[in-house]
């Protein structure tokens, strides 16, 4: 029979230094795995993550890197908007991707943009991950009517599309706060939006998953020993339904970072003060006809490359943990 | 329905079941039976069910699969409530405690051994702390090395070293998952173990090695069985008691010496006739007849009927009473009741008397 995810860098056992009673490092036991070794023959992967780890730390170091600061009105010079790219700006300054109209330096723009698109992501997946595993544990191990109850709603939810969820949930949030409150508030309300229109997915695989293990001997030698049923959930069937969890995230990551760009881009996400990619490329969708392209295009490239990557990441790694295609 | 006499030779019984019972509910969705007018359906896993095990001793249940003895196991150690009857456990029936914390104190009594040794072990837990959990669970012991010790002990009781406790399951063998299985079974010193038939995924070689242990352990530690077990060999080896179950009833059962020697039940000895023996090589022999009839839907009267060389308008009719056998021991069948079983009837309808080829 398969061990579920035997191939992951936590089945520690198989490495033979292990075995002589040594325990391997970290790095060497990473080294010796699977999924390393199925990392490493596929270039388009390597790419990919490399790609990721340049955003990652583009976003990271943004202060650091980007030559300018697109958030200090101070900078600003209004005389240099719509610099094209390479070109001769009014005050002097050469700008590698233009200005937008305000005279803001896209790619200074865009590394902060992709910090903001980075940051929201990540919370957002973690949001609907926390909130999916949670609920799919709890319908998949109690079952009855607390199954049916969570597994309609997210029935229901699944018949929306799940930007729509987003918009709504995102107007409610809008509605009910103060408005004193919405300016620091915005970001977050934005990934409680794309995280709670995001969650049933992890649900409902977990679930699955949750169904399988519970009726497997080892839980059911666990209720015979009286454990109680949150530690058999959390420390039995949680880290066995872990791996296919972890694929949904990748994947999720990169709906999360689009989502986000397109509340932005419909004008409800986050203010263009503090721009993300989606609010940028909305900047530059006004002047695209009127010959500025560079303000949409670098940001749309950039999110297209980020998305790109990290999806190619998550089948990738979604491939590396089943069994069946190794 | 029958009162259930202690065996001649039994001490105060361990553990007692009074007419158990459990029916699933395997009924189409509540929408699909008001449309098209279905009734609801039950599946009668377990249907008054009377045993007692004497402290200390074996209690073997037998049957086809699908009898409902992994039903009886279940419900023995609380995974399954029963839908009738009564499971008395030491004087305290177990049905009556529906919480948690009621069950707490008798959970520690008892525990249970799975068929499955590669299932019934977390893949990515260190054995120690799989043979830890009971410990941890029950609050035992609280000190780390307390416990480590213990699981060293435990290890080594069932015939493995203190050191193997740093491992994964995935690096053991079968039968040393088993020894295992049964260490952490035994974790919480308890009294009482339900085996569901823990050496029917072993070689048989293996198979043997654990059914000593389990007997040396019942020595050393006064421990009772009830074990479940389609191999009858296996069960002869093992048992003081032997019941032997037929959809959901128990139709015979007694001390395991005198029901393997004179089974009275036609199905026991249709399926005492089924054992491959050496010494049988070579006769005639009536193979077990036809196929277990669906839980579902079973058979009127006794459910043994429809494949019971025996059986006549009366077994159609009335499901059989218990009778109590002169030799101890009880059975459900009224041709036995009758006295329709003499010996020369058996022989001619299982052909036992045939002549050798």
């Amino acid at each position: 029979m398969s061990v579920p995810g035997r191939n992951s860098p936590t089945s520690v056992a198989r490495h033979p230094a292990e075995r002589a009673g040594r325990p391997p490092s970290a790095l060497a036991r990473l080294r010796d795995s699977d999924l390393w070794y199925s990392f490493t023959r596929s270039p388009i992967t390597v790419i990919s993550a490399l790609i990721v780890l340049l955003f990652f730390l583009g976003a990271l170091f943004a202060p650091w890197i980007a030559p300018y600061n697109p958030f200090d009105p101070a900078s600003l010079n209004l005389m240099d908007g719509f610099t094209p790219p390479m070109g001769e700006a009014f005050s002097g300054n050469s700008y590698l991707l233009g200005t937008d109209d305000q005279g803001r330096d896209v790619l200074s723009a865009i590394l902060y943009g992709a910090r903001i698109s980075l940051f929201v992501g990540f919370c957002a997946v973690l949001f609907a991950m926390v909130l999916g595993i949670s609920l799919g544990l709890l319908a998949g191990y109690k079952g009855g009517w607390i199954d049916s109850l969570i597994m309609r709603i997210a029935d229901v939810q699944l018949s929306f599309p799940a930007i729509l969820v987003a918009l709504l949930i995102f107007g409610v949030a809008r509605a009910t706060l103060p408005r004193s409150f919405q300016e620091d508030m915005v970001i977050y309300v934005l990934i409680v939006a794309i995280g709670l229109s995001d969650w049933v997915q992890y649900a409902r695989t977990v679930r699955g998953t949750t169904m399988v293990e519970k009726n497997k001997e080892y839980v059911q030698a666990a209720r015979v020993i009286g454990v109680h049923p949150m530690l058999i959930m959390l420390r039995h069937v949680l880290p066995n339904v872990m791996g296919p969890v972890l694929v949904i995230a990748t994947i999720g990551l990169a709906l999360a970072i689009i989502a986000e760009a397109t509340l932005s881009f419909l004008g409800v996400g986050v203010p263009p003060t503090t721009p993300s990619l989606g609010t940028l490329i909305r900047i530059g969708n006004d002047y695209l006809f009127s010959g500025e392209w560079w303000i949409t295009l670098f940001p749309g490239l950039a999110l297209i490359l980020l998305a790109l990557s990290v999806n190619l990441l998550g089948d990738w790694l979604r491939d590396a943990l089943n069994p069946k295609l190794r | 329905m029958v009162e259930v006499r202690p065996l001649p030779s039994a001490d105060s019984p361990l553990v007692e079941a009074v007419d158990l019972a459990k029916h699933f509910d395997v009924s189409p969705p509540w929408l699909t039976r008001v449309l098209e007018r279905q009734p609801r359906t039950l599946l009668k896993a377990v249907d008054g069910v009377s045993f007692a095990v004497p402290r200390g001793r074996t209690f073997s249940l037998v049957g086809e699969s699908g009898c409902g003895k992994s039903t009886v196991a279940r419900l023995a150690v609380g995974l399954y409530t029963p839908t009738a009857g009564r499971l008395v456990f030491d004087g305290t029936d177990l049905a009556g405690l529906n919480s948690r914390a009621a069950m707490a104190p008798v959970r520690r009594r008892l525990q249970m051994i799975f068929q499955d040794p590669f299932a019934s072990l977390n893949p990515r837990w260190r054995v120690r702390d799989i043979v830890a959990e009971p410990i941890r669970a029950h609050g035992l012991l609280s000190e780390t090395r307390a416990i480590d010790r213990r699981v060293g002990e435990l290890l080594e009781l069932v015939r493995l070293t203190a050191a193997d406790g740093q491992k994964y399951p995935h690096e053991f063998s079968g039968g040393q998952r088993q020894r295992i299985s049964i260490a952490r079974a035994l974790a919480s010193n308890p009294e009482f173990l339900v085996c569901d038939e823990p050496t029917s995924a072993l070689d048989v070689s293996v198979q043997a090695q654990i059914l000593n242990l389990m007997k040396d352990l019942q020595r050393e530690l006064g421990l009772t069985y009830l074990f479940i077990s389609h191999d009858l060999a296996v069960v002869y080896h093992i048992s003081d008691y032997v019941g032997v179950m037929y959809l959901g009833r128990l139709v015979e059962w007694g001390e395991a010496r005198s029901l393997f020697r004179k089974p009275q039940h036609p199905y026991t000895r249709m399926l005492l006739d089924a054992i491959p023996d050496l010494e049988m090589t070579g006769r005639r022999r009536i193979p077990v007849r036809g196929e277990v009839p669906s839980p579902m839907n079973p058979p009127s009267g006794c459910h043994f009927y429809p494949r019971c060389p025996f059986a006549n308008e009366r077994c159609r009719a009335e499901v059989p009473l218990s009778i109590t056998l002169p030799h101890g021991g009880e059975v459900r069948c009224h041709a036995v009741e009758e006295g329709r079983l003499t010996e020369a009837a058996v022989r001619q309808a299982l052909g036992r008397g045939a002549s050798a080829p």
